[in-house]
């Protein structure tokens, strides 16, 4: 089941990887200025406020976004191209008077002194001094989200309405393709791990979440425009998909979860009150991991991709394109095997920390 | 740090969006689409059972027939058994029956000879005394007249009577 | 004492310990999730019957040795 899910995905997305190539290297900033993977790379993976599409001659084109900005005076929206494509705190944007600045894909309220033409100020360490308003903005990342919503609900609905079409019940169409994945989270994921009386309950969650996942995992793989965002690989993202099955399995446990946890049957005093402290962490330590656990291995695959990219401008020589390429295929091939995996994992040890939640011991 | 620093905005629309499209995912795709598969599943499970009814049917119709057909066997056996017995009790109540009515004729036939034979004695008897009374009588008479002449008639008498 | 002066003059550059960190993880991760291939492919192998099972839980047991692995690239993340 396993293996031809993985090979499903697998022959989906084995043609948009012959473009990751192309787009990638792009990113690479104008010739003048010494070519700075770090930055590139940490460029690609945060969050911004406007979608960098290309370089044309040095000048970025971009898919301006919107900001959207809780301040001291109320509420300030306005685009992000009125930044001009600025990061480093010398333009200012003036709305509802008050002056932003946007300095480091973070947006303050721009300071008088303007040092160096800057509207920052920094403390010794290089943190930011100036004060921030609550940034609600449609980022990159956000932007990226409302699109894999749109094409989730597009494919799913759809695969809903081709069942009211067929006259048995069989799946065609369209949830030919979707059906075994939505079977697959039934038998392989729900079924197992809650168990046949309460499954049916969680199904919903188990499904929207390993989709959601997947579909943000394999748009971030995707090189061009409206995709690469690196969402699932974005902390606050994973964050919140963690802290949800967190509350699930906090407010769904029974009576049970709870002595287990700080009551073990079965043991002397002593290892009881060993084993409290320990299980009362791991309430916590299970979701952190989970959030750890895709937020570092989605990151750590755009890494190593852009990484092997940008070996052909580190050595600055055209005869380590190939060798370069042909890694940076590779693994991306991996990581569309990865990202999946991913999204199982997670839905996967969510169903299973419900299902821990909710069992019933027999002693 | 920064990497690994939630940031509020994007904590927001996460969630946001992720109610959203749980709404909208569980009524409009997961409801219809679990309930097509668990009605299909639940369809498949019936036929299945209903195709084992029918063979567990069959198997008992089968065994059922068997059960009749070896009800009727023994049935038959029983009634050739009866007949058997009847038969033989038959033939032994007429053979019993035969020789008590042999033996009655026999008895009857022998008290009747019986009687015949003391009858036949009585009138013999009877018979014996009238002819020696007839004799006597004739011996008396003839011995009146002649001795000699009533020997021979004595003996003519004798002649002419036959005994019995 | 030498030591120190060495650490004090190179502890500027965290991305060195920090790479160094986490390629220990990675050495670490790497015979853990060795270790459960190896034991579920031998598993599979002697239990064809039973492949779909040990395959789930090896890929949950490899995503637990991994998130310690992960937890130290995220550390070495953190500067």
């Amino acid at each position: 089941m396993l293996l031809r899910f993985s090979r499903i995905c697998t022959s989906l997305l084995l043609l948009l990887f012959s473009a990751n190539i192309l787009a990638n290297p792009i990113e690479a900033s104008d010739n003048s200025k010494e070519f700075d993977v770090n930055e590139m790379i940490m460029h690609h993976i945060k969050d911004s406020h406007e979608f960098h599409i290309m370089d044309i001659n040095g000048h970025a084109v971009s898919f301006p976004l919107p900001i959207i900005l809780w301040t001291e005076n109320g509420l300030v929206t306005f685009l992000s191209s009125e930044f001009d494509h600025d990061d480093s705190g010398k333009v200012i944007v003036k709305k509802k008077k008050q002056a932003f600045v946007k300095y480091h894909e973070k947006i303050y309220y721009a300071e008088q002194t303007g040092y160096l033409g800057k509207y920052v100020i920094y403390d010794d360490n290089g943190f930011v001094l100036n004060k921030k308003p609550l940034d609600l903005s449609i980022t990159k990342m956000v932007f990226s989200m409302f699109i894999s919503m749109v094409l989730l609900v597009l494919i799913f609905v759809a695969t809903a309405r081709t069942y009211s079409q067929s006259r048995n019940g069989e799946p065609t169409g369209l949830g030919k393709f979707t059906e075994p994945l939505v079977l697959f989270i039934k038998d392989e994921v729900a079924l197992p791990m809650i168990g046949e009386k309460n499954y049916q309950k969680y199904m919903p969650f188990l499904l929207t979440l390993f989709f959601f996942i997947w579909i943000n995992n394999v748009m971030g793989l995707i090189p061009f425009f409206p995709f690469s965002a690196n969402l699932s690989g974005n902390i606050a993202f994973t964050f919140v998909l963690a802290v949800i099955t967190f509350i699930i399995t906090t407010l769904v446990a029974n009576k049970d979860y709870w002595k287990h946890i700080f009551w073990m049957p079965g043991l002397p005093v002593p290892m009881k009150l060993f084993l409290a402290p320990i299980e009362f962490l791991g309430i916590f330590i299970k979701p952190i991991s989970l959030m750890i656990r895709l937020f570092a291995n989605i990151s750590a695959g755009h890494i190593i991709i852009l990484s092997l990219i940008s070996l052909i401008f580190i050595f600055k020589s055209i005869l380590l394109a190939p060798v370069s390429l042909f890694f940076s295929v590779f693994i991306s091939l991996i990581e569309v095997l990865v990202v999946a995996i991913q999204a199982y994992i997670f839905t996967i040890l969510s169903a299973m920390y419900i299902g821990s939640a909710i069992e019933e011991h027999e002693h | 740090m920064d990497l690994v620093t939630p940031d509020i905005g994007l904590i927001f629309w996460t969630t946001i969006s992720f109610a959203i499209l749980y709404f909208i995912l569980a009524k409009f795709a997961w409801k219809p689409i679990l309930g097509a598969v668990t009605e299909r599943e639940k369809s498949i499970t019936d036929a299945l059972s209903a195709a084992e009814k029918a063979k567990e049917e069959m198997a008992n119709l089968k065994a059922d027939n068997e059960k009749i057909l070896s009800e009727a066997k023994l049935q038959r056996e029983s009634l050739l058994k009866e007949a058997r017995e009847i038969k033989s009790k038959i033939i032994a109540d007429a053979e019993i029956e035969a020789t008590e009515k042999a033996n009655k004729l026999v008895k009857s036939a022998r008290t009747a000879i019986e009687n015949e034979k003391s009858a036949a004695m009585k009138e013999l008897k009877n018979t014996v005394v009238d002819l020696s009374l007839d004799i006597a009588e004739k011996l008396l008479s003839k011995e009146l007249d002649d001795k000699s002449k009533q020997a021979e008639n004595i003996q003519n008498i004798l002649d002419k009577t036959k005994l019995n | 004492m030498s030591l120190i002066i060495f650490l004090q003059e190179t502890m500027v550059d965290y991305g060195a310990f920090a790479a160094i960190g986490a390629g220990l993880a990675a050495i670490g991760a790497g015979i853990g999730i060795g270790q459960i291939g190896g034991s579920a492919m031998e598993a599979m192998a002697r239990q064809p019957e039973m492949q779909a099972k040990l395959q789930t839980s090896a890929i949950v047991l490899i995503a637990f040795v991994e998130a310690v692995a992960l937890f130290a690239v995220v550390v070495s993340l953190i500067k």
